[in-house]
């Protein structure tokens, strides 16, 4: 299988620790995911909702880049960010089911030198881990199980919808697995894909900060210690806005969020510092195994 | 030269050209004073008419005479779709002394009027197509019908409501039926159910009455734990065989004491009870539920010790003091002639694990439309007292109808029963536990006799109706009011807001789907199926229990979603069909039949695997292929394939369609 990693400009910024700890995970399984070179924004932020033909170009532009790195094999192109990942999945799907885009997005591309077959295929890494990688391969990486550990799945509402192209679109289940594999113990609990607010919280906060909060009190109700997330903006929402919530709902809100990605690092043994976890605002230290 | 060459049979043809107005369906589009000029001067027309309605009698009349009168030795209608009016004027040329199959039609209102905007184009084609009849009718020849003598018996398959009183009709008419069920017990899931709407009787109180007669009826041969395997022949004379599975137990000795349940060395149930839906279990030998016909235990070959593993004290055969257990029964097949085949065997309930949504089999207190129905009933795992999985009594109770119905995901088609039973359901919670009962519900579908009024009592009754499909049902609380409840999230549409109802239980009114199975049965019985494995009937209106293979007949769901006065309604028609063609005692064939040229035929077998009726075989002494005139429906099928062009078919000779076609050409 031949990769390459998509980082997305999120990743580049505030969600800093998904990237350290992906590149510090693919290495610590012998990974080879170099970045693809020269790639732009995947289109997702307000270019969708200002001009979607444009933003679809926008995606285009890392595929067709991606697909020049071809070799005998197709490349697969990991996109960790659950925006990036739903938008270049959704721009394949729009290019194969209407012709007339097609040729639009084929021009645009045609004007810097570049075209796309659709060769390409768009992975997340839960995907990748659990469905390339394996779970036996990762237990057998695991030199720190994580005793103790609660973690609350949270996959958000991109990942598995509208397309549910490796897990399922109700009840997800592969970041629960991979949590398992590490020693944790992923809680059941009902709201995996329920949105964490998204944009919302930077437009009309009090909406947002309302759909963060009910996650992180459900998880913690259910027992969680700890809730692991595959979405940069998810993890911005739920983590950095704990003290608002304190505030707004009157409720103890202190629950540690991390990308699933940093708990695959912890339990691998990798440094602190190279996972990010110096980055997050609510210290991890509090959870067991983590610390 | 064009239609010069003398008739089939030697004498000069004299053709009588006969165009229907059809009312305005035809003369609306089609010229048809034109069309009768034209088909005046054709060679070979002694005559040509208009009317204005051939099928008529005085229409039918016209050409009687005529063929008197003028002598006419070969006929031609242009009106309507032979699928309709064939057998009609078939009838009055035969009337008027000449051999039926001397006619043929010309199809100009299917395939020309309702189907051409341009009125001159049409005229155009129905010339083109009347040249073509005369021309091919010249060629034809005069064929008998053949009569074939049929076996009276009846097999019915399935033995629910529709089974059992299909099988009833025919046996108390003097038929010999034979039975095949392939649970232990007939009775079907009308067996099952508590109360029947609207008028909430009791649905063992009607059903077993009907059970314990097919038991008692001499005319009833019953085979239950039983499968068709094989079905040959013809209708009239088809030939089955039924694999019959052991019992363990012998069914003339046992009287159901349930002493050897009681001694069985198991103290405690161990299979999960398919009667209740598996909220109970029962022992490796067991009564299937009390009014189990045949009344009589039976043992799972699974679950019982003897059985699996060859080593038990078998404490059952001690404790029978009729010595009816008898651990050595076998497989047994059997092979019947019948007549007629009648299946009804049913519908399955849809899978509502397949809608994680609805969390049925993550919380206990999920429950489907048909354990409910086990729940609430006397006889049933908890003596029909409202208890749930986690052994509280619920107080409001949320119903979600059209699980896996009207849902593109699933089945995109109405389960039709639904509606009815939930309203059933919330007038029992209502009524027996007092309970707060919300139904969830996208329209409301109530539409035979007494339906409407029943839901105009429930909802007198105080049952809520929130119209919107449920998006989750979830135990995620967002309030202290939540805690510990099932929380049903739904878009009322009514009102337009997504509201948030806390229950204690939750019914699913899943839909009604094919079996499984339903597509293996098709080929064994050589049937088809709609899309969604509902058997297909002959023509949704005129033939709604009839199927394309003549004697096989359908009754109950296993065509479709229905209830079980509807159910019982088909069966009673099907119980005719089936009847009015074993009482004649023969059928008729229609001579289009194939056959194999034995002279030119080289025995190369390409025709055998084609046809679809099995009709051809081959005679390994002649080695040549044989047609059995009685299954060949005259798909034309070996006439195509055939490489030496030995196989022919009547009505469909070379000659007549070389005819047909030059017909069409020297118009155009």
């Amino acid at each position: 299988m031949r990769y390459l990693y998509y980082p997305g400009c999120s990743l580049k910024g505030t969600g800093k620790a998904y990237d350290e700890s992906l590149v510090a995970v693919f290495d610590k399984l012998g990974m080879d995911a170099k970045e693809l070179p020269g790639w732009n924004c995947c289109g997702a932020t307000a270019y969708m909702s200002v001009d979607e033909t444009k933003a679809f170009a926008l995606a285009a532009r890392n595929l067709a880049l991606a697909e020049q790195e071809n070799g005998s094999d197709p490349i697969h192109l990991i996109a960790p960010c659950a925006a990036c990942y739903l938008v270049l999945n959704k721009v394949q799907k729009y290019m194969a089911e209407y012709g007339h885009l097609r040729e639009v997005i084929a021009n645009s591309l045609k004007a810097v030198g570049l075209n796309y077959h659709g060769t390409v295929k768009v992975r997340h890494p839960l995907d990748v881990f659990v469905n390339d990688i394996g779970l036996d391969k990762i237990k057998a990486a695991v030199s720190h199980p994580l005793k103790g550990l609660k973690v609350a799945s949270y996959y958000g509402c991109q990942v598995v919808r509208p397309y549910a192209e490796f897990d399922d679109q109700y009840n997800p289940q592969t970041m629960d697995q991979l949590m398992n594999a590490l020693g944790a113990d992923a809680v059941d609990w009902p709201l995996k894909t329920r949105c964490c607010g998204g944009t919302l919280t930077g437009t009309v906060e009090e909406a947002g900060l309302r759909m963060s909060y009910i996650l992180l009190k459900e998880a913690s109700k259910r027992g969680a210690n700890i809730m692991a997330t595959a979405c940069p903006l998810c993890q911005f929402n739920l983590e950095c806005y704990q003290g608002k919530m304190r505030g707004t709902f009157g409720d103890s809100i202190d629950l540690p969020v991390a990308f699933f990605t940093q708990i695959m690092g912890r339990a691998f043994g990798l440094e602190a510092k190279r996972i990010g976890l110096q980055r997050l605002f609510v210290p991890v230290k509090a959870a067991p195994a983590m610390a | 030269m064009f239609m010069e060459n003398k008739a089939s049979d030697g004498e000069q043809p004299r053709v009588g050209v006969y165009v229907c107005y059809c009312g305005m369906n035809i003369a609306s589009k089609v010229d048809v004073e034109a069309l009768r000029q034209f088909a005046e001067k054709l060679p070979n027309v002694v005559v040509s008419r208009t009317y204005k309605f051939m099928c008529s009698d005085p229409g039918q009349e016209l050409i009687a005479q005529d063929i008197k009168e003028q002598k006419l030795n070969r006929i031609v209608v242009a009106s309507c779709s032979p699928l309709l009016h064939d057998a009609t004027f078939r009838k009055a040329c035969a009337k008027a002394g000449l051999n039926p199959f001397y006619f043929t039609m010309a199809n100009i209102r299917e395939q020309v009027s309702w189907v051409t905007a341009n009125s001159a184009a049409a005229t155009k084609k129905a010339k083109a197509l009347v040249a073509a009849a005369v021309a091919r009718v010249a060629m034809h020849e005069a064929l008998e019908k053949k009569r074939v003598p049929v076996h009276a018996d009846v097999m019915v398959v399935g033995a629910g409501i529709s089974g059992i009183h299909a099988a009833l009709l025919l046996a108390n008419a003097g038929k010999k039926v034979y039975l095949v069920e392939r649970e232990p017990s007939i009775g079907g899931h009308m067996g099952q159910l508590d109360k029947t709407f609207p008028t909430l009787d009791c649905s063992a109180c009607i059903l077993t009455p009907k059970m314990s007669e097919v038991k008692n009826h001499p005319n009833i041969t019953l085979w239950t734990l039983s499968d068709v395997q094989e079905v040959s022949g013809f209708s009239g004379n088809f030939k089955v065989k039924v694999k019959r599975n052991p019992r363990f137990v012998k069914l003339e000795l046992c009287v159901a004491c349930g002493q050897c349940v009681e001694a069985c060395v198991f103290k405690e149930g161990r299979v999960p009870d398919e009667y209740n839906i598996g909220l109970s279990k029962h022992k490796p030998i067991y009564m299937p539920f009390p009014q189990a016909t045949p009344a009589s235990v039976l043992i799972d070959p699974n679950a019982c010790l003897k059985l699996s593993r060859g080593k038990c004290a078998s404490k059952c055969v001690e404790a029978c003091d009729r010595a009816a257990i008898d651990f050595e029964q076998k497989v047994e097949y059997s092979e019947v002639e019948v007549g007629a085949i009648i299946l009804a065997t049913g519908y399955q309930l849809f899978d509502a694990t397949k809608m994680p949504e609805y969390g049925y089999g993550k919380y206990p207190n999920v429950y489907t439309m048909i354990e409910l129905e086990r729940l609430v009933n006397a006889a049933g795992p908890t003596q029909g007292e409202i208890v749930m999985r986690d052994g509280r009594k619920p107080k409001r109770v949320g119903i979600i109808h059209c699980v896996g119905s009207r849902d593109k995901r699933h089945h995109p088609y109405c389960s039709g029963v639904c509606c009815m039973v939930s309203l059933k359901m919330a007038h029992l919670m209502r009524e027996r536990i007092d309970a707060e009962v919300f139904n969830f519900y996208i329209d409301m579908r109530t539409t035979l006799k007494g339906y409407e009024e029943f839901y105009d009592r429930v909802l007198h009754d105080g049952v809520n109706f929130v119209r919107g499909r449920v998006a989750e049902v979830t135990d995620w609380a967002m309030t202290p009011g939540e805690e510990g409840k099932l929380v049903i999230r739904v878009e009322d549409t009514l009102i337009g807001v997504v509201r948030r109802i806390p229950v204690d239980m939750v019914v699913l009114a899943t839909a009604m789907e094919a079996h499984d199975d339903a597509d293996d049965v098709r080929r064994k019985f050589n049937i088809s199926c709609s899309k969604e494995g509902w058997f297909l009937e002959r023509h949704p209106k005129l033939a709604p229990v009839s199927t394309f293979s003549d004697g096989i007949f359908l009754a109950g769901v296993c065509q479709g979603p229905k209830d079980i006065p509807e159910s019982v309604a088909q069966a009673g028609a099907a119980a005719a069909e089936a009847l009015s063609l074993v009482d004649k005692g023969f059928v008729e064939i229609e001579p289009n039949s194939a056959w194999i040229d034995a002279d030119t035929c080289s025995g190369c077998k390409t025709c055998i695997p084609l046809c679809p009726y099995h009709a051809i075989s081959r005679d390994e002494q002649k080695k040549v292929a044989v047609v059995n005139e009685a299954l060949c429906k005259g798909c034309g099928t070996c006439v195509g394939a055939c490489p030496s062009g030995s196989a022919q078919q009547k009505l469909f000779t070379d000659q007549q369609l070389h005819q047909e076609i030059e017909g069409v050409l020297n118009y155009v």
